[in-house]
């Protein structure tokens, strides 16, 4: 059954027909053309298709897009601007924190929800903060100082 | 695109709007933070017509302060529960389960409801439509058979493996539920029937194992602060997130100088059931020494009763349940 969803996504307010059984995570890559979030698994235990929904991580795959009237959900593509990277993205590409690249986009959007709430995180919290998000490639080592650096490029930005 | 089964959702915002929609579909599936129900759904073991969304329920999602002790709302998250500072520092066990649960983006979506009555787990159910297909649909889904114990006779055996029912279990917790007879209070152990006897003189098991009446949902629980108690919670697991337990203990205990005055242990990813350990009296009246723990592995060893539901061997399970349980009561005991 179709309802209309009304929703703040990136920033800017839409309404869309969706249907009650349809998940956020297709809604984003299939309707709306939104292929930044992965798909990764078949329930919940990868992190890949990791959005933010008021600030927070959660899970798209697990998440019913009906659930979201109302709501503030950012993806991957809400980082950039002006074709410029955001701190979080910057320090992945400078620190290397990606190889495959496709356990990127949700550990950046954990790592972005993580700065918004905590912005000088130390090694534990990053560590506890990305616990959700498996990546084969890179063995996290690389993510943690990416991590790092990007909470001192945001810091150097918000400096006078 | 995934094609999920049809179904319609409804968003309740108020506890009687919340008892209108499950009387009016009796067999909805009660979607929370949907970690458990979503996935289950995704696999094609469960295909509810309706689901009813209990987050929306503004009055179950408080953790509050009542009379002499916590009442914590069915819609609470984990992440709201570990990190509540009051509730923590009253009841520790209950905070440190919540922690241990899944990851960080998962405790932020689960609820106290779905982690209560989270589904029992197999490596034989919790698998895709396909293999589940290529390998014989079980008995806990459509089949006919047990592949764990194919001589169980209809019995099902499957792991109950939410971590906050023995947090809450051990400090002697009562849930309230409400259905079309309206409300109830039990103690929370009681709640658990998945005994899984093969002698047919238990109650339920693996896959009958939530004692709710039909139409029936959990409302909150509600914990006493008995004075002087102390709690904590441990488990062991594969790897240290996103991943059940191979056991979990929780213990309560309170010390009155050199004597042990009250213990309750309880035991999850073990049995078909949380399992709130019988005959810990045993224990009381002095300190926990090697006598203690002599019975105290015995009381183990004849209740806790962990079948091939997952990749460890259930002996293995027994051995670190009983491992646990010691070294929390000795944590908890010097603390
Ligand atoms: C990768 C992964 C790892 C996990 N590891 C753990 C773990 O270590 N320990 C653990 O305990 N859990 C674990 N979980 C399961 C889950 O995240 C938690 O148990 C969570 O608390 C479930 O809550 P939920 O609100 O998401 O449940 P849901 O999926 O929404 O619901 C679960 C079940 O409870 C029923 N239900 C929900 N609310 C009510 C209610 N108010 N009354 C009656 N029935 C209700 C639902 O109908 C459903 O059958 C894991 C999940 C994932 C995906
Ligand atoms: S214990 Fe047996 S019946 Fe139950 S889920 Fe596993 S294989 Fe199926
Ligand atoms: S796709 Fe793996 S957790 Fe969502
Ligand atoms: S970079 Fe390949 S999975 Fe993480």
């Amino acid at each position: 059954m179709p309802r209309l969803l009304t929703l703040t996504l990136n920033g800017r307010a839409r309404s869309d027909a969706v249907a009650d059984n349809l998940l956020l995570l297709d809604y984003l890559r299939e309707k709306l053309g939104l292929t930044g979030t992965k798909t990764g698994c078949d329930g919940g235990e990868c992190g890949a298709c990791t959005v933010l929904i008021d600030d927070r991580p959660v899970l798209s795959c697990l998440t019913l897009a009906a659930s979201c009237e109302g709501r503030r959900i950012d993806t991957v593509e809400a980082l950039s601007a002006d074709g410029k990277l955001n701190a979080v993205q910057r320090g992945f590409h400078e620190k290397l924190g990606a190889q495959c690249g496709y356990c990127t986009p949700g550990l950046v959007m954990a790592s972005e929800g993580l700065l918004r709430r905590d912005p000088d995180p130390d090694e534990a919290a990053i560590r506890e903060a990305l616990a959700s998000n498996i990546c084969r490639c890179t063995g996290y080592v690389k993510i943690i100082e990416a991590v790092r650096h990007a909470a001192r490029l945001r810091a150097e930005a918000a400096a006078p | 695109m995934e094609a999920l089964p049809e179904f319609a959702l409804a968003r309740p915002r108020t506890i009687a709007e919340l008892a209108a929609a499950r009387a009016a579909h009796p067999d909805a599936g009660l979607l929370g933070g949907g970690t458990d129900l979503m996935v289950n759904i995704r696999r094609g073991i469960v295909a509810p017509k309706v689901l009813i969304e209990t987050k929306g329920v503004a009055a179950l999602r408080t953790i509050a302060a009542a009379e002499s002790g916590f009442e914590i709302g069915a819609s609470a998250t984990l992440v709201e529960i570990a990190e509540h500072a009051e509730l923590r520092r009253h009841f520790p066990g209950v905070a440190e389960a919540a922690q241990s649960i899944a990851g960080p983006t998962q405790r932020i979506m689960g609820t106290l409801g779905g982690n209560l009555c989270l589904d029992t787990r197999c490596i034989y159910y919790n698998q895709s439509q396909w293999w589940r297909a290529a390998n014989d649909h079980c008995l806990k889904t459509t089949g006919t058979m047990c592949h764990v114990a194919p001589k169980s006779r209809g019995v099902c055996f499957a792991t109950y493996s939410g971590d906050l029912a023995p947090a809450l279990m051990a400090l002697g917790a009562k849930v309230e539920l409400l259905g079309p007879a309206g409300q109830r209070r039990l103690d929370l152990a009681a709640l658990y029937i998945g005994e899984s006897r093969h002698d047919g003189k238990g109650k339920g098991d693996g896959k009958n194992f939530l004692g709710l009446l039909p139409g029936e949902i959990v409302l909150r629980v509600r914990v006493e602060d008995r004075g002087g108690w102390r709690s904590g919670y441990d488990k062991m697991r594969i790897r240290r997130s996103i991943e059940y337990p191979v056991a979990g203990v929780a213990v309560a205990l309170k010390r009155e100088g050199d004597a042990l005055a009250g213990l309750g242990i309880a035991v999850t990813g073990t049995n078909p059931r949380p399992v709130l350990l019988e005959g810990t009296e045993a224990l009381l009246g002095r300190a926990p020494d090697a006598a203690g723990f002599a019975k105290l592995d015995d009381l183990v060893r004849d209740q806790i009763m962990a079948m091939k539901t997952t990749f460890t061997q259930g002996f293995y399970r027994r051995r670190v349940a009983g491992v646990l349980a010691r070294r929390l009561v000795e944590r908890l005991w010097n603390i």
